[in-house]
């Protein structure tokens, strides 16, 4: 789950992270008053789930009151990278003389969270690893030891000349460790950490990815998501427990298997269409699961025609046969649909679509032809 | 032969009175898996099916029954407790079906459990099967035959499609291992890879793996530097937009990195056989073991 940067501000603060002061505004009025409070001049900044912020448009400097509100006007409603920006961050500009990167981020390769720093900051961490790796400095931390005082220190030191600042630095990534590991993070990131003119050390951006998985165990940052800045079907997709992501194509899959869900996309494009989503009902799903999916899908106007993918292991296909018959008596289809199911219970499912006037098949590839083959307007079913 | 499990595999159920636990006992049971205790804290000195004796604790079930193999289907936020009490407990191989387990939390268990010498399958993942042997996990049996292909998969129902087209095709197989579709599991392609290799029943490996990471590429090189077999590859996630999530928590392109094409490019300088389409695999195969 992503979160805000001023959210993400909030956290690194509560564990003693030197950051200024900021608030959020929704409306124009609001970032004019919270910059006539700070006085002088400040940062407006659109706070959206995408990077590449800055090149977009949606963070400007604003002299004056005033200003801070005719810039927010502009960036509160603008599209960043196809998502709507609800609010802005204003805080107040700082003299800057040098930009760090820090970053905590859960490696896969070496199975443990690994801090990266670069004295190159302010720019994308990833342009700075491919075009020069030496600048950056790699230190996978064993979680069962934590932090320990040696290694932040060395991180410090890769950063800053100053022994004041490598210190200061150094109770930096403490603050930082100890926030991505109580807060349930797969990433937690300052970018830019910098230094001011009087040789403070600032955190002025921050970014946190919080792990799925943890959101059970910490509801106070489950309820820091915010669905305003996400598409309406995905969150009602994840109100009824169900994993979706809205694609641009025209054939609506509905799947069991977040493997077989992407392979069938996968056919769908091979077979020449283009698939409107990815849909997976997840391993033991009961009929109620099938109509909440279909109900999302028939929801979608691009969608031309409907593929059901089902490989019955824990999935029981007459629950999914079920769903199906009870979701189009409710709501009939305005569109086709191409059954495919086999395994558990598959005789007994069968037997249910074909009472109902739905016929299946078994084969996953005709499926696919004909789901794509219909979604063209090709012949109905 | 075959790897990680056969019929001198003996298990204990971790949660084998749970919903989940219970029901895929029964079914490991009629599969013909030597069960041979169940773990549910405050139940011990009770019989799970009026046969299989249940204990408090897996070192309690270990020393009565000596079971070499735990599988894990306690609840994910008890899933890491699980793992590290069966490495704790002496057993050797560790099967954490468990979906939805916290990264973090894996980054204690994966150094723990290696630092015992135990090998962890998962978490997130549908379990092995050695068919007509021994099945520890979640994979249907009856969509598996005895055979000499090695399947290894980061997916569930993906495999299952591979493998039934498998044998309906009459390509049977050796053992067939799910590693799961977290970003930290125990065992890997490389681990699977490496143990096919070497067992004299495995003539051939068919492997399906995922955007994200780098394991599949990791694999890819292995192959070509460390194996004979031939091996056909599938790399799941295509279409998938980078950025996003695809259900599994593994699967994901961050930046540039872990997309198909680039996995799919590895597998090509590898030499490794690339199916397209799932159904591909038979016909990849048939031509690799003639």
């Amino acid at each position: 789950m992503n979160i805000h940067e001023y959210q993400a501000k909030q956290l690194l603060r509560k564990q003693g992270v030197p950051i200024p002061p900021g608030e959020v505004a929704s409306g124009p009025a609001e970032a004019e008053a919270i910059a006539a409070q700070y006085g002088g001049t400040v940062v407006v900044k659109a706070q959206v789930h995408a990077g590449g912020r800055g090149k977009a448009g949606g963070v400007k400097l604003a002299h004056s009151p005033g200003e801070a509100r005719e810039i927010a006007s502009r960036i509160i409603g603008m599209q960043i990278k196809g998502l709507t920006v609800q609010k802005v961050l204003i805080t107040p500009a700082a003299d800057i003389t040098s930009e760090a990167y820090v970053g905590v981020i859960l490696d896969r390769a070496s199975k443990k969270p690994v801090f990266m720093v670069s004295r190159a900051g302010g720019i994308d961490i990833e342009e700075v690893a491919a075009t020069t790796p030496e600048k950056i400095l790699k230190l996978p931390i064993d979680t069962r030891y934590r932090l320990q005082t040696y290694q932040a220190m060395r991180l410090g030191f890769f950063l800053y000349d100053d022994y004041k600042q490598v210190r200061a630095a150094a109770k930096i990534m403490q603050q930082l460790y100890a926030a991505f590991m109580s807060n349930g993070c797969s990433l937690a990131e300052i970018n830019p950490l910098v230094t001011t003119p009087t040789g403070d050390v600032v955190a002025l951006d921050a970014k946190m990815v919080i792990d799925d998985n943890e959101l059970d165990r910490h509801p106070e940052i489950a309820a820091l998501r915010d669905e305003s800045s996400e598409a309406p079907s995905e969150v009602q997709a994840r109100n009824a427990n169900l994993t979706f992501i809205k694609l641009d194509g025209n054939v609506g899959c509905i799947v069991n298997g977040a493997g077989l869900a992407m392979a069938t996309m996968d056919l769908v494009k091979y077979y020449g269409g283009e698939p409107a989503n990815f849909l997976d009902i997840g391993g033991s799903s009961n009929p109620e699961k099938v109509v909440n999916a279909l109900k999302i899908i028939t929801a979608d106007r691009s969608v031309k025609a409907i593929l059901f993918n089902i490989f019955g292991g824990i999935t029981r296909t007459d629950d999914v046969a079920n769903g199906i018959v009870t979701a189009t008596s409710q709501n009939p289809l305005t569109v086709p649909i191409v059954i495919r199911l086999t395994g558990t219970n598959e005789e007994i499912a069968m037997k249910i679509l074909g009472e109902h006037g739905f016929s299946a098949s078994s084969d996953m590839d005709e499926a696919v032809k004909k789901a794509v083959e219909l979604a063209k307007g090709g012949k109905a079913a | 032969m075959s790897i990680f499990i056969d019929r001198n595999t003996t298990v204990v159920v971790q949660g084998i009175t749970g919903r989940d636990g219970s029901f895929h006992a029964k079914q490991m049971m009629e599969y013909g898996t030597t069960i041979a205790a169940g773990v549910t804290p405050g139940k011990g000195g009770q019989k799970f099916e009026d046969t299989v004796p249940i204990f408090n604790t897996v070192a309690d079930a270990v020393a009565a029954t000596g079971a070499n193999t735990s599988v894990i289907y306690v609840p994910p936020m008890f899933a890491a407790d699980a793992m590290l009490e069966a490495a704790d407990a002496g057993v050797k191989l560790i099967v954490a079906i468990t979906e939805g387990v916290p990264v973090l939390d894996m980054t204690r268990v994966y150094p723990f459990v290696k630092e015992r010498g135990a090998r962890l399958i998962g978490p997130n993942c549908p379990g092995l099967i050695t068919p007509g042997q021994s099945k520890v996990g979640i994979i249907p049996g009856r969509i598996c035959t005895p055979g000499r292909v090695g399947v290894v998969s980061r997916s569930g129902t993906l495999t299952y499609e591979v493998v039934y087209q498998l044998t309906r095709a009459g390509l049977g197989q050796s053992t067939c291992v799910g590693i799961g579709g977290d970003p930290i599991n125990g065992t890997n392609f490389i681990d699977c890879l490496a143990a096919f290799e070497a067992d004299p029943e495995t003539t051939a490996v068919a492997m399906m793996g995922e955007i994200g990471g780098t394991d599949e590429q990791d694999a890819a090189a292995f192959i070509k530097s460390k194996m004979k077999k031939p091996v056909v590859g599938f790399i799941a996630g295509q279409t998938a937009p980078p950025g996003r999530r695809m259900g599994h928590a593994g699967a994901i392109i961050s930046g540039s990195a872990g997309t198909a094409a680039e996995k799919i490019t590895a597998f090509e300088a590898a030499g490794i056989g690339v199916a397209k389409r799932p159904m591909d695999f038979v016909a990849l195969l048939k031509e690799r073991m003639r």
